[in-house]
């Protein structure tokens, strides 16, 4: 099940003169449990194609479907319940609200959503249990590393069984060890079904997803094949 | 890769037979440098024709599963002072990190961008493609099997990032060429360049 599909996608900024394409004709399907990295320099549209799967932002032509709903079609209220409750979204400077604990960080989204307290409060510590943070729960973000923080901000992003998680850069501002562990973590989320859609121009980074897209000028050149698995040997002719 | 030295380290903990030394030599890599019991003996007998290491009695050598076969006649080894002297010595010395003469990637991008008809940015890709791949592979590895094995992870990272300085040399020279295709940068050497410029540039190993 495809939990992500981005249909001929283009975004166009500005008019005439000043008219930028910041992407051209993108198509790309992500499906539950994998977990697709976009690799691309700096202005290549990798951000404007994550706001753009994240229904922050229209495109100019083509379609956005997640869980197989047309975003287009859908009401406001729709689309903003899709935004809270589907979608996660990871940020490289971790945006922990800094008088919350850790916990009430990540059980804030629900909070918003209308979940009671108590209820969201138990949820938010679930998410952190099962990402293997139950130990902060109860500190504010600036008694955090950098590396955790973001691991929370992983757990603000997954908490209330969400499908698809996106993330920019998630571990931009981190060292190499705990860049590592912020990957693993999104790996292992993904194959208990989530999809994820991580953009980066760090290829240590990408090469923990399942499918690497490369972005250039707004267009994607080219992709990874993935490594034939054993299925692949039986199926040779003999 | 010094097998010799790798040799000398294990022995520096204690006397070891040949075929323990090949074990060992293996789990502590990793296993990713396979090593051949003929190649553990040649290299013991060199060491000890250098005075690096000497042969002991069997009853010194702590007792090794792997030496319990009757008849089978086996030889151990301890490392000597000087031996020592080798090691502790071979560890500070920096390896030749020089890049070969005429790294291939690096020909192929300088090459590419004087044929006619071949895109250098399609050939820069395919490249990339190819390296992130192998990353995967490696990432993957590292992913199921590095948790409980610390010589595996440090072998993998090293591998990585080794990849991936290629990787970003590749990113790098993609924005070179389009700034010089933006009218930046000429793509000819400057016929003018000084002989000295030029003299210092082969010491380099640049290419002209």
């Amino acid at each position: 099940m495809n939990v992500l599909e981005l249909r001929s996608i283009s975004k166009v900024y500005g008019r005439g003169a000043a008219e930028v394409q910041a992407l051209r004709d993108i198509s790309l399907t992500v499906a539950g449990g994998s977990m697709v990295a976009v690799m691309g320099p700096s202005g290549s549209g990798k951000s404007t194609l994550l706001t753009i799967a994240g229904t922050l932002e229209e495109p100019s032509t083509g379609a956005v479907l997640v869980n197989g709903q047309d975003v287009a079609a859908m009401s406001g209220g729709a689309k903003a319940r899709v935004r809270r409750r589907t979608i996660g979204y990871v940020f490289q400077d971790f945006n922990l609200l800094p008088g919350l604990t850790a916990a009430e960080n990540v059980s804030l989204p629900l909070e918003l959503d209308g979940t009671s307290a108590r209820r969201a409060h138990l949820a938010g510590l679930k998410a952190l249990e099962d990402l293997g943070l139950g130990d902060l729960a109860r500190r504010f973000p600036d008694e955090l590393s950098g590396g955790e923080r973001q691991r929370v901000a992983i757990a603000r992003a997954v908490v209330g069984e969400r499908s698809l998680l996106l993330a920019d850069e998630p571990s931009g501002a981190l060292d190499s060890v705990n860049a590592e562990g912020v990957m693993r973590l999104i790996h292992t989320y993904c194959k208990r079904g989530t999809a994820a859609v991580v953009v980066t121009h760090d290829a240590q980074l990408a090469s923990w997803a399942d499918r690497v897209v490369f972005l250039r000028d707004g267009r994607i050149v080219d992709q990874t094949v993935p490594p034939p698995g054993p299925e692949s040997l039986l199926e040779q002719p003999s | 890769m010094s097998v010799r030295h790798a040799l000398l380290a294990l022995l520096s903990e204690g006397p070891k037979y040949g075929l323990q030394l090949r074990e060992e030599f293996e789990a502590r890599t990793g296993e990713v440098w396979p090593l051949n019991v003929g190649q553990v003996y040649t290299t013991l007998q060199r060491l000890e024709r250098d005075g690096l290491v000497e042969a002991v009695d069997e009853e010194a050598v702590e007792h090794d599963p792997l030496n319990t076969a009757p008849g089978a006649p086996q030889k151990a080894y301890r490392i000597t002072f000087a031996g020592s002297d080798e090691l502790a010595e071979w560890l500070r010395v920096p390896p030749d990190l020089s890049s070969p003469p005429r790294d291939e990637l690096v020909m192929k991008v300088l090459i590419a961008v004087r044929v006619p008809g071949a895109d250098v940015h399609e050939i820069i890709q395919a490249h990339r493609r190819h390296l992130v791949q192998l990353m995967q592979e490696w990432t993957r590895l590292k992913e199921e099997e590095a948790d409980y094995d610390l010589p595996f992870s440090l072998v993998v990272d090293a591998e990585l990032f080794r990849l991936d300085s290629v990787v970003r040399w590749l990113d790098a020279a993609e924005g070179r060429l389009r700034r010089a295709e933006e009218g930046g940068m000429p793509h000819n050497v400057d016929p003018q360049v000084s002989a000295q410029v030029q003299r210092r540039r082969r010491r380099l190993g640049a290419y002209q």
